[in-house]
């Protein structure tokens, strides 16, 4: 019973993963590991919050058909970059290009983690510095203290 | 005083920034191809399937090409805008029928009317690739020059056909 349950959830799980993706067959090893690298990280425009491998909509399905031709023709994974870019603009992409407009996006996190760690240092450092007090004050202080010993 | 002043200012930063993001619209992609040559077509004719269309035919003047289907819902909420558009008579209005099925596509013309100069079948939606066709309907201006002057995603209502594209198309044929 527990192992028909088991192969239940297992079937549920594993058949929407295969659901949408066709069999296409290359010519090479190196061109399926590319081919499946760009619909991992191209975005299909319909659902945006898929990735051209894990949705089943219909421009998904063009545009990995698309992918798989020009693949075949021999043109390279920046190729296939280029021409949905081109099209769709960098929107498209998961993984946005290292340019002037999206320094900000690339840097931004280490800029803040930076800005973090020079606060943290700030503060350590101003901890460590010994706390200056007046003389007069010590003297006083050191008095009330032996004056409160416990007498014997 | 700055220990209570700036969480506050941090804290209108962020409800002012989130209460911009929230006004957008994620599903409205700008369109790179903007201001970039129309890509180019050759596609057989709705009407007459023996004969061809293509960008070529159209160099010289200024255009529309509204993007339909006959299974799209909200091109059918748009047929009456588009309809208007053609009624005035300005430009072509060329229609691009998106994946679909021919005979579906002349019936729906002949239930709703067919504003259409002409209607271009691009059935595997090859074409529509080319132009960063994403969501149906989708309608461009493309200027005398050839260049892709604006793209509306969506439905054209009549408020964006009055603000936008007929001041667009009187200011490109002027």
């Amino acid at each position: 019973m527990k192992r028909l349950l088991l192969l239940v959830i297992v079937g549920l799980w594993v058949a929407p993963m295969q659901a949408s993706i066709e069999a296409y067959q290359f010519d090479s090893a190196e061109m399926e590991a590319d081919y499946k690298q760009l619909i991992e990280e191209l975005r299909c425009l319909v659902c945006q919050n898929q990735n051209l491998a894990g949705s089943d909509a219909d421009l998904a399905r063009d545009l990995r058909r698309e992918t798989y031709e020009m693949l075949q023709q021999g043109k390279s994974q920046q190729q296939v970059v280029d021409f949905m870019v081109a099209r769709y603009g960098d929107f498209v992409l998961y993984r946005p290009q290292f340019k002037s407009s999206t320094y900000l996006l690339w840097m931004g996190p280490f800029l803040l983690l930076m800005f973090v760690l020079y606060l943290v240092v700030r503060r350590l450092r101003a901890a460590e510095k010994p706390v200056e007090v007046d003389a007069g004050a010590m003297a006083e202080a050191k008095q009330l203290l032996e004056d409160s010993e416990p007498r014997k | 005083m700055i220990r209570f002043a700036l969480p506050l200012v941090v804290f209108v930063l962020m409800v002012g920034l989130l209460g911009y993001g929230l006004r957008l619209d994620p599903k409205k992609v700008p369109s790179p191809l903007i201001d970039k040559p129309a890509p180019a077509f050759s596609l057989a004719m709705l009407d007459a399937p023996s004969r061809q269309l293509s960008t070529a035919d159209l160099s010289g003047q200024v255009w529309v090409l509204n993007v339909w289907a006959s299974w799209c819902v909200s091109c059918r909420a748009e047929h009456e805008v588009i309809t208007a558009l053609a009624r005035r008579n300005l430009v072509s209005v060329i229609g691009l029928n998106y994946k679909d099925e021919p005979d579906d596509a002349t019936r729906w013309l002949g239930q709703f009317g067919n504003p259409y100069t002409a209607s271009v079948i691009d059935r595997d939606g090859r074409v529509g690739i080319d132009w960063g066709v994403y969501g149906v309907p989708e309608t461009f201006v493309i200027g005398a020059d050839g260049m892709i002057k604006y793209k509306h995603i969506g439905p054209v209502t009549h408020e964006s056909l009055e603000q936008k594209i007929l001041p667009m198309l009187k200011e490109l044929m002027s």
